[in-house]
């Protein structure tokens, strides 16, 4: 909807959200475009914003064990929603399951929004007024709560918004959450420092030992 | 043209990062500490994306009617409220105090 109104044509607007399909980065790479600016310095902050797609990868790898072949056609989905609700699930069934339904679902739906959006059907007036700009940190935020069992979790998810609100001022979008995720390995660090040098400072029984599987106690 | 430079080149850089994370390889992620770190990766990543979603105007912090959306949905949480009520909290809440003139 805002390519639209930014000089985009329908059919730019819908390859951007079909090809890219990570919103944030489509938003970054209209607005950079629509504020006149070099196509390429655009591309660069709508990558960055992009990036942290890799540390879900990291993680979904391992939960969901997918062959190889089949890797590169999954790796278009790995995206905030689908590894919310993936980590979220008990088993890696239900992981797969999750992160298929999540995946197929979202990029009908993200897909099908923009192409109406690009239409030219405004009319559905300030969503905003409705509330329904809550709905996205709430769903995280309800993904988001059965991952956080121990104090450590609890510690990178405190230094983690910490660091994501603190800098968000100061640095260029996108940048703000990529340092936000220091957060993980900063705490995994001090804590290894204060199991007194212990080199086994992260026991391998810890409670992610299954490597399927996080949370999901409802 | 220009735009589609642009579209192309988001799109490859994307589309790459993502299929990074997924390719490394199996054996590099047994590792106990890398396992660690993998799994609290996305805690850190997608607590400050809920905060900053709450939070954030562009790159001004502001306190809103979503704060008061999102403070909703943690009560629904505590009391184990199912997913969509969850949310539907939120959403109810941060329209009212709007209705309100929050």
């Amino acid at each position: 909807m805002t390519s639209a109104g930014s000089g985009l044509t329908v059919w730019q607007t819908c390859a951007l959200s079909l090809l890219v399909f990570t919103g944030a980065s489509q938003f970054a790479l209209v607005g950079a475009l629509a504020a006149g600016g070099n196509p390429l310095t655009a591309a660069a902050g709508a990558f960055f914003l992009g990036v942290r797609n890799a540390f879900y990868g990291l993680r979904l790898s391992q939960l969901l064990a997918l062959p190889r072949a089949v890797r590169p056609f999954a790796a278009q989905w790995v995206i905030d929603e689908t590894a919310a609700v993936s980590l979220a699930q008990s088993g890696r069934r239900s992981a797969r399951i999750g992160f298929a339904v999540t995946g197929l679902s979202l990029y009908v739906l993200w897909n099908l929004t923009t192409l109406l959006g690009a239409l030219g059907a405004e009319a559905i007036g300030d969503t905003d007024a409705w509330g329904l700009d809550a709905a996205g940190p709430a769903v995280f935020l309800a993904l988001l709560a059965p991952m956080l069992r121990t104090a450590t979790e609890r510690t990178v998810a405190g230094l983690a918004v910490l660091l994501g609100l603190g800098l968000l001022p100061v640095l260029p979008a996108g940048v703000p959450v990529l340092a936000a995720a220091l957060a993980a390995p900063v705490v995994l660090y001090a804590e290894g420092r204060r199991s007194g040098g212990r080199t086994d400072g992260t026991e391998p029984g810890d409670e992610d030992a299954p490597s399927d599987g996080r949370g999901g106690q409802r | 043209m220009t735009i589609w430079i642009a579209i192309g080149a988001t799109a490859l850089g994307c589309y790459a990062v993502k299929l990074a994370g997924l390719l490394v390889p199996a054996g590099a992620l047994e590792r106990p500490l890398v396992r660690r770190l993998a799994a609290l990766l996305p805690v850190a990543l997608l607590a400050a994306l809920t905060a900053q979603q709450t939070f954030a105007d562009g790159h001004t912090l502001v306190l809103d009617a979503r704060a008061a959306g999102l403070a909703a949905a943690a009560v629904a949480l505590v009391l184990r409220a199912p997913f969509l009520l969850v949310v539907a909290a939120a959403v109810v809440v941060t329209a009212g105090v709007r209705a309100l003139g929050g």
